[in-house]
């Protein structure tokens, strides 16, 4: 198998397509259906719960599974009957499967290897590769003689060396600490922007999504839930789900009175307001998603668009206090950065809605 | 593969075909154009058969075979191969032409088959196809390095006919890989049994009948129960069933005492302990039984003894079932020993710490605790000592006197004054009837149940001491064991250079020089000692044999943890069931099967060596799926992604990660190779035989003293080959434990 060669970029070249695939094992579809566009040069992140066929998606991309229907290409090239040694794409594995009876360099060099690469060139480019992920000089180590993020950052530098069309990613950063994850997280879409090869991410962790990502593919059930910038899904999430599940939020009912102009009135309880009608909103009733810092407790008796309700609980977290408010809609958690003059449980509260981080979901 | 140029129909259009496919056809092309097709007489590799090449019938190629022998029935394996040739130039849609060659490849390797089968050395094989077809002017020999080359082609074609339809990922190597070893699984171990299967209602001429099974199935020389109702001996497959179940008890019980011994209790000698487990294995099967013979035969040294002291009467009780039974019970307590001591060890010391801190003594938490969590283990090895037991042919022979047990029985079926094919047969039947029951009992049952393993994680804790009373009996069982274990092997060594046993004790080198005597002629060393020809041959096949037992397991290990084919399952159960059959029944089917066409090999080292291989090949497919299951999956994927195929995955990856299994592999095939017998005797020849062949023919001719030296040589010299290996992976470890600290091969490194 021959590198690619480095031909003109073509506007197809990183682009990915998956169009109506459906994977089986045995009886069990983990993906039934799924279709999807990837454009070159993004880097496009599947979050979705454990279990939603994120991997398995990942894996059909770089050729480890084969689909039972449907065609995947990759730029604009139909890949489904490629194995995945001659597949344009290479892939960050989460547990990093770096060879442990091979140094750093050689795990660099082995993909170079194996395109037939003559061993000179190789060890040069995996040179190379190692110092973009800031590992130059630590090339004759064994991957046990590296911390966990240094072996990412050779899990990482094996994979580009090969310059594939498509790097894909599964949970890379899952087995490093917390304070390693955003360093390295960071590096990687530096990486990526610097470079512009198209990246498929695969994570659970919404923060992840919302920081790397140029498009968001959320799944559930092995279909997708939603899609979009970090900015649509988190601002106007399509269902209760997508909106739990990128940041808390408390979903309850409400009744949507008239759309007109691509905003809708909405009633909850008391309080009436406009907001941005998504699409396939009806009159009737619907869904009210609402962040925990978009809501505003005072203590004072209710005013024109606020409606009652009592503390709880609240617990006080340095830089803000969290509140379970009962109310007549239901129980909302609430989220204030006021900490001077905390409220009581059991205190009468206004509930009120701060126009931001409050958004209506059909049905 | 060279990428098209960047026109938009280039990429659409059929890729060209691949390579391989024209190295099957050129493989094809040589097995019926070159290579002479049917078994030379003297050897393929003798190249004598050069003289009359190509013209002369015996060894002309398949074509000339057709042109110049009237063999038409060749053409029809040829016309496959020549319609594959066809459809490798016609068909450019890739799946239409995979689909071809599948079907070719089928059909040609059926009719390969079928034509091998039909057609004999005189003509057709059977009778009614003379009145079907005619009758034939003349038959053929069996299949050759053509025949068996084309068979070779034909699983090629196959198995690229399968990859271009994209069946395993398309994955060439793959799939070939497990073409070629199902057709050497069902070759070397489903033909010949299912043909000593078919054997047992065979007539002398090879007709169907079922006289000779029924008449043997019903002889009462094998079923009957005389011996319960008290008036004569009961019948061999029941003596053989209660020896083995003797046996079991017998050696689970001694090894679960050494494995008690060895870890919970303060015993001064455990490393010694732990040498007692290699003994089995670097001991040929016959020789405790030769010691046994020595010490307690009617002249042994202590039936002399204590004749001499006390005039007790020289008896011949070791002479039957007893003697086998204690011989046997010394040879399969130290394999009890080693499958216990894993489970003693595996009992986790937190559960039997969590029983104390519950306010339970030592013994109630060794009887309601340690005891129940080593059941499985227990279990096991009970019934792998039953399938020892079973299979054990060399103690029988040495001790059973006239009071057989199924593998001599069969033994002498087939070599004995009444030669009976169809009782060798039933008998092997009965036999293997046992062990695969025991065998799928083990399989199916403790399967699941295996409960006492250790995890992996460093278990704090300690494990609690034994009961006082428990500890006793331990001491008192494994010591006196121990001693006469010790005194055995002392006999082993020492009888080598003793004139003769109970007769003339004065000290001798004449056995060694007898068997290893050396001497200088005109043309150098003259290896004049009687047993320099059996141990080179030995030596040889068993250093052939090694290497392609170890390849050949791994390949399939390999296959089976990371490869999802159809018929996985099937194959992996196939392949450890062949473990079960005993050595004599493979012994008896291979000659069956092999000493006529369409296959004929007995009489060669072939034989032996393929013997071998598929004899000891599960262990080391044991040994490589625990060791590959212990390897992340990612590992090889990984590899893949950076572009490898299978080929050099499996070479650039698994193996360098796998070289601890492959050693281990190695020096047990290598080791089996010298000490098993109970299918090679019946394998062996003048021109091939092997050493324990030999010794046991020495035996038989009375000639103790040296079939003792020769024995103690034996052993002494697997002993250094064993520990010259464990010296060279123990350091090979070593230094990559060195380098990779605490790495578990599991892809993540230790995170530092
Ligand atoms: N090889 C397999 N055999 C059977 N089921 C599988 C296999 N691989 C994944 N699955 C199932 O498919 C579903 C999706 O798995 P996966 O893609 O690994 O989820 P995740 O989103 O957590 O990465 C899960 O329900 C999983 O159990
Ligand atoms: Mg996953």
């Amino acid at each position: 198998m021959n590198a690619v060669p480095q031909e003109k970029r073509d506007d197809k070249r990183g682009s990915v397509s998956f169009e109506e695939v459906t994977k089986s094992f045995g009886a069990f579809t983990a993906i039934p259906g799924l279709s999807l566009e990837i454009a070159p040069g993004t880097l496009v992140t599947l979050l979705g719960p454990s279990g939603c066929g994120k991997t398995t998606t990942l894996r059909m991309l770089a050729g480890l599974e084969h689909p039972t229907k449907g065609r995947i290409r990759i730029g604009g090239k139909d890949v489904t009957a490629l194995p995945a040694n001659a597949r344009d794409v290479s892939m960050v594995f989460q547990s990093y499967a770096l060879f442990p009876h091979m140094t750093s360099l050689e795990n660099v060099a082995y993909g170079l290897r194996s395109s037939g690469i003559k061993a000179k060139e190789a060890r040069e480019r995996a040179e190379e590769g190692l110092k973009l992920v800031g590992l130059g000089g630590m090339g004759a180590r064994l991957p046990a003689e590296l911390s966990g993020g240094q072996q990412q950052r050779v899990a990482v530098a094996r994979a580009l060396v090969l310059e594939p069309q498509v790097l894909l990613l599964d949970e890379p950063l899952s087995n490093l600490d917390a304070r390693l994850r955003r360093r390295v997280r960071t590096e990687i879409r530096e990486i990526q922007q610097r470079l512009g090869f198209t990246a498929v991410y695969v994570t659970h962790d919404q923060d992840e999504a919302l920081a790397v990502s140029d498009q968001i593919i959320v799944m559930k059930e092995g279909r997708i839930a939603q899609q979009g910038t970090p900015r649509e899904l988190y601002e106007s999430p399509a269902s209760a789900f997508i909106a739990d599940f990128m940041g808390e939020a408390n979903v309850v009912p409400c009744a949507v009175e008239e759309i007109a102009g691509g905003t809708a009135q909405m009633r909850i309880e008391g309080l009436v307001r406009r907001l941005p009608a998504p699409a396939g909103l009806k009159p009737g009733a619907a869904q009210l998603a609402i962040r925990p810092n978009a809501i505003a407790l005072s203590p004072s008796a209710p005013e024109h668009a606020a409606f009652p309700g009592r503390i709880e609980s609240a617990a006080y977290l340095g830089d803000h206090v969290e509140y379970e408010v009962a109310t007549s809609a239901g129980r909302l958690f609430a989220v204030d950065s006021q900490t001077d003059s905390p409220l009581a449980p059991g205190e009468a509260v206004a509930v009120d809605l701060r126009p931001r981080g409050v958004a209506l979901i059909p049905g | 593969m060279t990428l098209a140029p960047a026109s938009g129909f280039a990429a659409s259009a059929n890729p060209p075909p691949p390579r391989r496919l024209d190295a099957a056809l050129l493989l094809g092309l040589l097995a019926f154009l070159i290579l002479p097709w049917h078994r030379i007489e003297g050897g393929f590799f003798g190249f004598r058969w050069l003289a009359g090449f190509p013209s002369d019938p015996d060894t002309a190629p398949g074509l000339l075979q057709i042109l110049l022998h009237g063999r038409i029935w060749l053409l029809a394996p040829l016309l496959a191969l020549a319609a594959a040739a066809w459809a490798r130039f016609a068909l450019k849609d890739p799946d239409a032409r995979g689909r071809a060659w599948v079907r070719l490849g089928a059909l040609g390797l059926a009719l390969l088959t079928i034509q091998g089968f039909l057609i004999g050395f005189m003509g057709w094989s059977w009778l009614w196809l003379d009145g079907l077809f005619g009758e034939l002017s003349q038959g053929q020999p069996a299949m050759g390095a053509g025949a068996v080359t084309a068979g070779a082609a034909f699983l090629l074609i196959f198995s690229f006919g399968l990859a271009d339809r994209g069946v395993l990922r398309g994955d060439a190597f793959v799939i070939s890989s497990i073409a070629f070893l199902a057709a050497l699984v069902a070759i070397f171990v489903f033909y010949p049994v299912t043909r000593m299967l078919v054997g047992a209602f065979q007539d002398f001429d090879g007709s169907f009948t079922t006289a000779g099974f029924t008449r043997n199935m019903a002889s009462s020389s094998i079923w009957s129960l005389g011996c319960v109702i008290g008036e004569t001996r009961c019948g061999v497959a029941w003596r053989t069933l209660w020896l083995a179940l003797m046996t079991a008890t017998g050696a689970t019980t001694l090894g679960l005492c050494f494995a008690l011994l060895a870890t919970r209790t303060r015993f001064p000698f455990k490393k010694g302990l732990r040498l007692l487990t290699i003994l089995p294995i670097i001991t040929p099967p016959f020789v405790v039984g030769l010691a046994l013979v020595l010490l307690f035969g009617r002249s042994g040294v202590i039936t002399q003894g204590l004749s001499s002291l006390f005039g007790v009467e020289p008896g011949r009780w070791l002479y039957g079932l007893t003697g086998v039974w204690i011989a046997q019970v010394l040879s399969f307590t130290p394999v009890a020993f080693l499958i216990l001591i894993g489970v003693v060890e595996g009992v986790s010391p937190s559960m039997e710490e969590a029983s104390q801190t519950l306010r339970a003594d030592r013994w109630r938490t060794f009887a309601q605790v340690s005891l129940p969590l080593m059941k499985p283990g227990l279990a096991n090895a009970f019934l792998i000592s039953f399938i020892e037991s079973m299979a054990d042919f060399g103690n029988p022979l040495v001790l059973g006197g006239s009071h057989g047990v199924l593998s001599t029985e069969i033994f002498f079926a087939v070599v004995g004054a009444s030669t009976d094919p169809s009782r060798a047969a039933v008998l092997a039947i009965i036999l293997l009837g046992f062990t695969l029951t025991a065998f799928m009992a083990q399989r199916l049952w403790l399967g699941k149940k295996n409960f006492a393993t250790v995890s992996g994680k460093g278990d704090p804790g300690q494990h609690a001491a034994l009961p006082e009373g428990v500890r006793r009996l331990v001491y008192a069982v494994t010591i006196p064991w121990l001693l006469f274990t010790v005194t055995v092997y002392a006999m082993i060594f020492a009888g080598g250079f003793v004139k003769t046993w109970g007769l003339d004790h004065s000290l001798t080198f004449g056995h060694y020089l007898r068997a290893f005597g050396v001497s200088w002629g005109d043309q150098g060393i003259l290896w004049t000692g009687v047993a320099w020809n059996s141990f080179w041959t030995t030596m040889k096949i068993a250093l052939i044999a090694a290497p392609l037992t170890a390849a050949v397991g791994m390949l399939t290990a390999w296959l089976i943890v990371r490869q999802n084919f159809v018929g996985r399952g099937l194959f992996e159960f196939a392949l450890m069931m062949s473990f079960a059959i005993p050595g004599t029944v493979i012994g008896v089917s291979y000659v069956m099967a092999f000493n006529m066409p369409p296959l004929e090999m007995t009489g060669s080292a072939l034989i032996l060596v393929m013997c071998f291989v598929f004899r000891n090949m599960p262990v080391g497919v044991r040994g490589g799926v625990a060791a590959m299951s212990q390897i992340d999956k990612s590992l090889d994927e990984a590899s893949l992604t950076l572009r490898a195929d299978s080929a050099r995955t499996l070479r650039r990856v698994a193996l360098p990660l796998l070289r601890p299994a492959i050693t281990a592999a190695l020096v047990y095939a290598f080791v089996r190779a010298i000490t098993s017998i109970s299918a090679v005797i019946f394998l062996v020849s003048a021109q091939y035989n092997m050493a324990t062949a030999y010794i046991v023919g020495l035996v038989e001719n009375g000639e103790y003293g040296v079939a003792i030296a020769y024995s103690s040589a034996l052993i002494v010299v697997m002993a250094a080959i064993i520990s010259g290996f464990q010296l060279l992976v123990g350091e090979r470890r070593l230094r990559r434990e060195n380098r990779v600290a605490a790495t578990s091969a599991d892809g993540k490194g230790a995170a530092a």
